[in-house]
């Protein structure tokens, strides 16, 4: 049922240069999820978020200081080894130092046709940072403009809120599905989903999973749901590492990662502004650490809310070592999922990961968790 | 050792004036409750002009050198990380951040007594942990907090009202909150009147740091870095115009009468990033080689202002006064302090590898340097940002580069054995021996 989202999930870049082939567009490799793909579909470009491989290499050393985190090595090492060699533009939305420094390298060692830094706001819960947006969209669409030979109206920009809001709606009624008691998928069943919509032609990703949503509700899986679990922290598709916890008994049933829910979670409210409607989608949106930095704690609540709406027993938190904005977080966090009765177990990710070593971790974690239901 | 040629030295006469400012700063902020004022904390990248508006009673302690402050007391400096350690915070976030949060989680001011707890915190930020180092302090102490967002592409690469207008609104709206929690009026005159000194002060900074391309170099470096701290304290301040003022007049007339920082420099060094500070006796190290460190981009534009020409090259830049800008108004104050702000090349660190080399190839050109020594900061993750990058670009134009690994503020990440042994190694593949 998910083949066709493992398929391209696997082979991102054989579907790029095909979709390339196909279509004689132009593809966009961008880097964080508040890329405003809505105006990039607008244009007829299709993004294609940089992932990592999780193969060592040796090819980051002379690019990235030690101490920046594994994703974004990883994504450096995929430049370097040209994997990305086919995307005629890139960019990135501002986030992290880390990305920031990935463009950069990929700016001195790969220039493409076009490159671009968008100054994404990180107050994103100030009302100022709406029309600072709008007025970013408007540069970013002239130089799109200018790039494609391509005038982007607002029939344009209406074609990609929607390809995009329809691709939201229906990873949101997946994910609804991961509510029920026995849900009819996998954690890793559902990465291969979220993961792909980033890679590959929406309106196809639409498809698949308009196909996906009339079987999937009456599917039979053969495990057991076992432990109710949810994934938290920072980018993660380490498919490895989610098929090992699955095959302890346990099912992740929700996550709160920007390879995962919090890249599509909300959609863009129509409104006679679209540049303000597409700005308000990405402003409120469940937020990166990054830009959660009010006393407010944004995302600590929508990751409360989502892990009792879940009927969440544990959460696993994970974390790119040296990511400073998720390490800030993850003590408060831990609490406040303690201070709720989800006990919760944190581990550091590294551009491989030791599967031996977590398995004898989290199979503890899970045992931890199951003794609160032994008769003693 | 009778052919080497020695300059005259002299020690910098204002040298006792910016200990007594120091001090007296920090102690300001200790008594500014006692005394019926306001106390408030915030980064070196806040906008203290704001605050200073708000009377000559309003105090404040800046984050990044106070926790550089606890950083040179290395016994104090752990017991802070223990304790942040102990609750579950990683050691290899922002280093300075993590001694500031210790300082308040043992409740220890670093000059005596309990930590005095701001009346409201206020910061500015463009890199990922500027802004959440007061979210998760201001909800510990319980304090009021705003931040503005400065995040935006430096103004002097590009420029776009909107990021520009973006800032202001926000600096607008501090105004606002800061009346709110502290029930007092801006005052919008004290207010232009302090983003004319700040404009100064920053100005003076680049000016007195410029006279450093000239041999002798008039400062060390390691003096540098204990005369730069008044930019990021209260820039606003009369006092620290008047001391840059002093400072400067001073450097112009060691460089008029070829007074050396160093009486044997020989040999010119750049720098770059934060200093482990545990470690400021390293560059000492360095002078029994005849090696003088110049300073960095980080040195001269964390907080010194500068114009920077389309082929790089750096010229101070001239104050708000002297450019004939007018102030009328709170948002020509503003609007101005704004603007003046983006441009300092600490931008360039954090946002572009590409531009940081530029600058630094500049620097090395335009202060005659003969080399570079690039601190590999494992507490920085801003000024680490593309310095590989930076070490390939330098070499690439046949400047020797040596790097070490460190930390600006947790001695524990820094290998001083094994940083000597490096810099042995490079001085003999420099062809340098001791003097002495």
């Amino acid at each position: 049922m998910f083949t066709q989202f493992k398929d391209w999930y696997q082979n991102r870049h054989d579907y790029a240069k095909d979709w390339k082939a196909r279509t004689g567009g132009k593809v966009m490799a961008y880097m964080c999820t508040y890329v405003p793909e809505e105006i990039l579909y607008a244009a007829d470009v299709l993004p294609v978020r940089v992932y990592g491989s999780h193969e060592a290499s040796d090819l980051t050393e002379q690019h990235i200081f030690g101490m920046y985190c594994p994703f974004c090595r990883d994504c450096v090492a995929q430049v370097m080894e040209g994997r990305y060699d086919y995307a005629d533009g890139v960019m990135i939305a501002q986030a992290c130092l880390h990305m920031r420094q990935v463009y950069s390298s990929w700016e001195i060692h790969k220039p493409t046709e076009f490159m671009y830094y968008m100054p994404f706001p990180i107050a994103v819960e100030s009302p100022h940072a709406r029309p600072h947006l709008v007025a970013e969209y408007k540069t970013f669409i002239e130089a799109v403009e200018k790039w494609t030979g391509k005038k982007i109206t607002i029939d344009d920009l209406d074609r990609g809120i929607e390809i995009l809001n329809k691709n939201r709606e229906l990873m949101r009624k997946v994910y609804e599905l991961r509510l029920l008691d026995n849900p009819p998928l996998t954690g890793v069943e559902c990465m291969h989903m979220t993961s792909s919509s980033q890679m590959v032609d929406k309106r196809e990703h639409n498809q698949a999973l308009e196909k996906l949503l009339k079987e999937l509700p009456s599917r039979k899986t053969d495990r057991e749901t076992g432990i109710r679990l949810m994934i938290v922290g920072s980018e993660c598709d380490d498919i490895e590492f989610m098929d090992m916890v699955e095959s302890l008994n346990s099912t992740f049933v929700a996550d709160d990662h920007c390879t995962g829910s919090r890249a599509f979670w909300n959609s863009v409210e129509p409104e006679e502004d679209r540049l303000l409607a597409i700005a308000k989608r990405y402003l409120e949106r469940p937020p990166c650490p990054t830009k959660d930095t009010t006393k407010n704690f944004v995302r600590f609540h929508h990751v409360m809310e989502m892990a009792k709406e879940a009927k969440v027993e544990g959460a696993v938190i994970i974390q790119q070592k040296f990511c400073d904005p998720h390490e800030i977080d993850i003590p408060l966090l831990r609490k406040r999922f303690e201070d709720n009765g989800i006990r919760t177990y944190f581990l550091e990710l590294d551009v491989t990961v030791p599967i031996g070593q977590f398995k004898i971790r989290i199979e503890a974690f899970l045992e931890m968790l199951r003794a609160d239901e032994l008769p003693f | 050792m009778s052919d080497i040629k020695r300059y005259k030295t002299e020690p910098l006469k204002c040298w006792g004036k910016a200990k007594e400012l120091r001090a007296n700063y920090y102690k300001e902020y200790k008594e500014a409750k006692s005394k019926g004022g306001i106390c408030w904390s915030g980064g070196a990248e806040a906008i203290d002009v704001i605050p200073y508006a708000f009377g000559d009673d309003v105090h404040s302690l800046t984050a990044e050198p106070y926790a550089a402050a606890i950083a040179f007391d290395p016994e104090f400096a752990h017991r802070c990380e223990s304790a942040l350690e102990s609750k579950g915070w990683a050691r290899d976030m922002c280093a300075y951040m993590r001694n500031y949060w210790g300082s308040v989680l043992i409740d220890e001011y670093a000059f005596g007594g309990p930590f005095p707890k701001p009346d409201f915190n206020l910061q500015s930020g463009f890199c990922c942990t500027h802004a959440k180092w007061f979210q998760v302090l201001s909800l510990w102490e319980d304090v009021p907090y705003f931040n503005i967002d400065i995040a935006t592409i430096p103004f002097w690469k590009e420029e776009f009202p909107n990021r520009l207008q973006y800032i202001v609104d926000q600096m607008h709206e501090s105004i606002e909150f800061i009346e709110k929690v502290t029930g007092r009026e801006c005052d919008d005159e004290r207010l232009i009147e302090g983003v004319y000194n700040d404009s100064r002060t920053t100005s003076l900074w680049a000016k007195i740091t410029e006279l450093n391309q000239n041999t002798p170099a008039p400062l060390d470096e390691k003096s540098m870095y204990s005369l730069y701290v008044f930019t990021t304290l209260d820039r606003a301040r009369k006092e620290f115009v008047d001391f840059y003022e002093e400072l400067y007049a001073e450097t112009k007339d060691r460089v008029d009468r070829g007074i050396a920082a160093l009486a044997t420099e020989r040999f010119r060094l750049m720098s770059d990033s934060q200093p482990p500070w545990a470690f400021l006796r390293v560059w000492r190290y360095l002078e029994q080689f005849g090696v003088v460190s110049t300073g960095s981009i980080y040195t001269i534009g964390l907080e010194g202002v500068w114009d920077i020409a389309d082929d790089w090259s750096l010229t101070p830049r001239e104050d708000l006064k002297s450019r004939g800008v007018e102030l009328k108004t709170r948002d020509d104050a503003l609007r101005a302090m704004a603007d003046w702000h983006m441009r300092r090349p600490i931008y360039a660190m954090f946002y572009n590898a590409d531009w940081k080399s530029k600058l630094m190839m500049q620097y090395a050109k335009q202060w005659n340097c003969d080399a570079a020594m690039l601190h590999l900061n494992r507490g920085c993750e801003g000024t680490s940002l593309g310095i590989m990058e930076n070490r390939a670009a330098l070499i690439k134009t046949g400047l020797p580069v040596l790097t070490y690994e460190g930390n600006m503020g947790d001695d524990r990440d820094f290998d001083e054995g094994r940083t000597i042994a490096r810099i042995d190694t490079f001085m003999e593949g420099l062809g340098l021996k001791k003097l002495t």
